[in-house]
């Protein structure tokens, strides 16, 4: 796992006695600037990401000006689209000037709009997800790394037992109760309820293995000489976290969540392939790739687009990451 | 060594019952009634009183807490019928005796997990072992990209795609299906051969990502430099000494992946239709059948710290710095 490089450069201290005399360096954030920028494949990588975000938050602007949107079944409306079967009529899936990814078969949807759309729903939950994750998980790992003693004992074993859940199991098995308590019986659950359902889900167990990472860097850290040092001039608590240690814990928690996001952006597709996620008729990768899965004999275009999609997103987000860790952290060799 | 595992089986059990009591007060704490779920269509108070009361549901959530655990350990009696110990209790939707289910939909778990972790260890230490020594050569970064995108593809997209070239365009593979192993070693064999590839295909590429790493790092350790300096061949270096160092991250993340794919490959057996405990999850989850997810979560947590205690004893066997 990435090891925390020791501090060579002062954490940003408050005020250097000789400021004036000694040589102008760069920040550390404007070293790891230049490292990423010399990272050719980190830089390919984070354009691929860019446009993967813009296409997904500018989905709704995209299907105005394309004239379609991801709910109209064009297909069941217009007649010649879809054949007696319900499978598109022209070649690869429907792909046409008007349609440029296809048709759904079946409903005869538009497949690119779902498809940007769906970028948007995978990337907010699993953004989401990540943001509460790392903000909970340093909290405690923080925390429980800097207290020791009994509070660190107590936590560590509350990090042991959720590490020993059946993870996917328990996804699939607690969204339904939680969708249950959360709605009456036969009621209709909007999709912004239900994304936050399995925000809510994926965050309540995921934050124990960001807590468990940050603990261990806290308590390594802890016994450093500048901690020391601050504490025996007196620094408060409050103080020696946020200006000691804290800076000296960015990098673990930047790569951790930079690597977080590509993970759960495969569980909430997992999710939803497996029919506890999002449902109909929310745009959604999972639920593309759950009735690709059903109709691929015939259309594997359908197939393909949502599962091409999300491949290469996924690398190219994993490889941002490794770019990321490389420039924050160049003595971590993988 | 036996105190030691002694100590770690104590902990495992404290951990398992802590899963399970989670578990069942989250399910329990579920506003639909499981007795309405079991009555049907037809149902009359009178057979809702009946069912309640034979599925022990008529009593407060702590009691049926406690007489869950004394069915563990003791068995219990659901109306007329005996459930000996350990009693898993009735599934809502069929009737059957939970603890059987999960014995019968077992086998073909532990096929897919066996099967797969043969070739996806073999496979990704052996790529992971390669890469580490040629590194920086052609031979290192492409198979490191094919990694890449070994470990970002999906189960559901590859397994679809690979049997639609595999099985239905080329017709090199047979149809994905399980056949126990006691009918038909060849029809188990060929059935699993797709869903086994696909799992291995996916996890190889995350094992020769960390062989790779831990063996490069294994190289620069002192007590292998020694070896070297010693004039021992290439070979004696890297699989006397070095592998040791490096084999200690593939057995922890083995151990923990081992537990997960016997608490039910989700996915893979979703895709490929396999009838193992992950089908039975999505199944039992989809029937609200309270009693089976119970089960099943119970069953996969109690695989998964096995596993980890598994991966304890192995690795002081491994590693002599870990025997303490």
């Amino acid at each position: 796992m990435t090891t925390l490089a020791p501090p060579t450069d002062p954490p940003v201290a408050p005020d250097p006695p000789a400021a004036d005399t000694a040589p102008t360096g760069l920040r550390p954030s404007q070293l790891a600037w230049r490292r990423f920028r010399r990272d050719r494949t980190g830089i390919v990588a984070a354009c691929v990401v860019a446009v993967f975000v813009v296409a997904g938050l500018g989905a709704p602007l995209f299907a105005k000006w394309y004239g379609h949107d991801p709910y109209t079944t064009y297909g069941q409306n217009r007649p010649g689209l879809l054949n007696e079967f319900g499978f598109p009529v022209a070649p690869n899936g429907g792909m046409s000037g008007e349609f440029w990814l296809g048709l759904e078969p079946g409903l005869g949807r538009d497949v690119l709009t779902q498809l940007l759309y769906g970028i948007r729903t995978s990337l907010l939950i699993s953004l989401a997800v990540v943001a509460i994750v790392t903000v909970l998980g340093v909290l405690v790992g923080v925390t429980a790394g800097y207290l020791g003693g009994g509070a660190d004992y107590l936590v560590g074993r509350v990090i042991d037992v959720m590490l020993s859940f059946p993870s996917t199991l328990f996804f699939i098995a607690f969204t339904p109760v939680v969708t249950s308590l959360l709605t009456h019986p036969g009621e209709q659950m909007s999709p912004l309820l239900r994304g936050a359902v399995i925000v809510a889900v994926l965050s309540a167990f995921g934050w124990a293995s960001v807590a468990r990472l940050l603990r261990g860097q806290v308590l390594s850290l802890r016994s450093r000489e500048y901690v020391e040092a601050a504490r025996v001039i007196g620094a408060s608590p409050g103080r020696v976290v946020l200006r000691e240690l804290l800076p000296n814990l960015v990098t673990p928690i930047l790569v951790s969540a930079s690597m977080a996001v590509p993970t759960y952006v495969t569980t909430e597709a997992a999710l939803s392939y497996l029919g506890v996620g999002m449902v109909e008729p929310t745009p959604d990768w999972g639920r593309m790739l759950l009735k690709g899965a059903e109709v691929y004999r015939t259309d594997i275009t359908y197939m393909c687009v949502p599962g091409i999609s999300m491949l290469v997103f996924v690398v190219a987000f994993n490889l941002f990451g490794d770019s990321v860790r490389d420039a924050l952290d160049p003595k971590s060799d993988r | 060594m036996f105190r030691f595992l002694v100590q770690r089986l104590l902990g495992a059990a404290l951990i398992l019952f802590v899963v399970f009591t989670v578990t069942f007060f989250l399910f329990f704490a579920m506003p639909d009634d499981p007795a309405r779920l079991s009555c049907g269509k037809t149902c009359t108070p009178e057979t809702l009183a009946l069912i309640r009361r034979d599925l022990g549901l008529d009593a407060s959530v702590p009691m049926q807490y406690w007489h869950y655990i004394v069915g563990v350990f003791a068995g219990r009696d659901f109306g007329s019928s005996h459930c000996s110990a350990p009693c898993l209790g009735y599934s809502f939707v069929n009737h059957e005796p939970v603890l059987d289910t999960l014995l019968d939909r077992f086998p073909a778990t532990l096929s897919l997990a066996l099967g797969a972790s043969v070739i996806f260890l073999g496979g990704g230490i052996m790529i992971g072992m390669l890469a580490a020594l040629r590194r920086g050569t052609w031979l290192d970064k492409s198979t490191m990209a094919f990694s890449l995108i070994g470990a970002s593809v999906t189960i559901q997209f590859l397994g679809v795609i690979a049997r639609y070239v595999l099985v239905d365009e080329l017709r090199w593979l047979p149809k994905p299906e399980y056949l126990p192993f006691t009918d038909d070693p060849g029809g188990w064999t060929g059935g699993l051969l797709l869903p086994w590839l696909t799992l291995a295909c996916v996890q190889a590429a995350v094992y020769a990502r960390l062989t790779r790493a831990s063996m490069i790092d294994a190289l620069g350790e002192d007590h292998v430099r020694t070896v070297r300096a010693k004039g021992l061949t290439s070979r004696q270096v890297y699989f006397k000494h070095a592998w040791r160092g490096a084999i200690t991250p593939v057995v922890t993340v083995y151990g923990i992946e081992l537990g997960v794919l016997l608490g039910g490959a989700v996915v893979t057996e979703t895709t490929f239709n396999i009838p193992g405990i992950g089908k039975l999850a999505v199944n039992a989850v989809a029937n609200s059948d309270l009693p089976m997810i119970t089960g099943v979560v119970l069953i996969a947590a109690t695989a998964m710290v096995l596993a980890n205690v598994a991966v304890d004893a192995v690795y002081a066997v491994i590693d002599p710095r870990v025997r303490v």
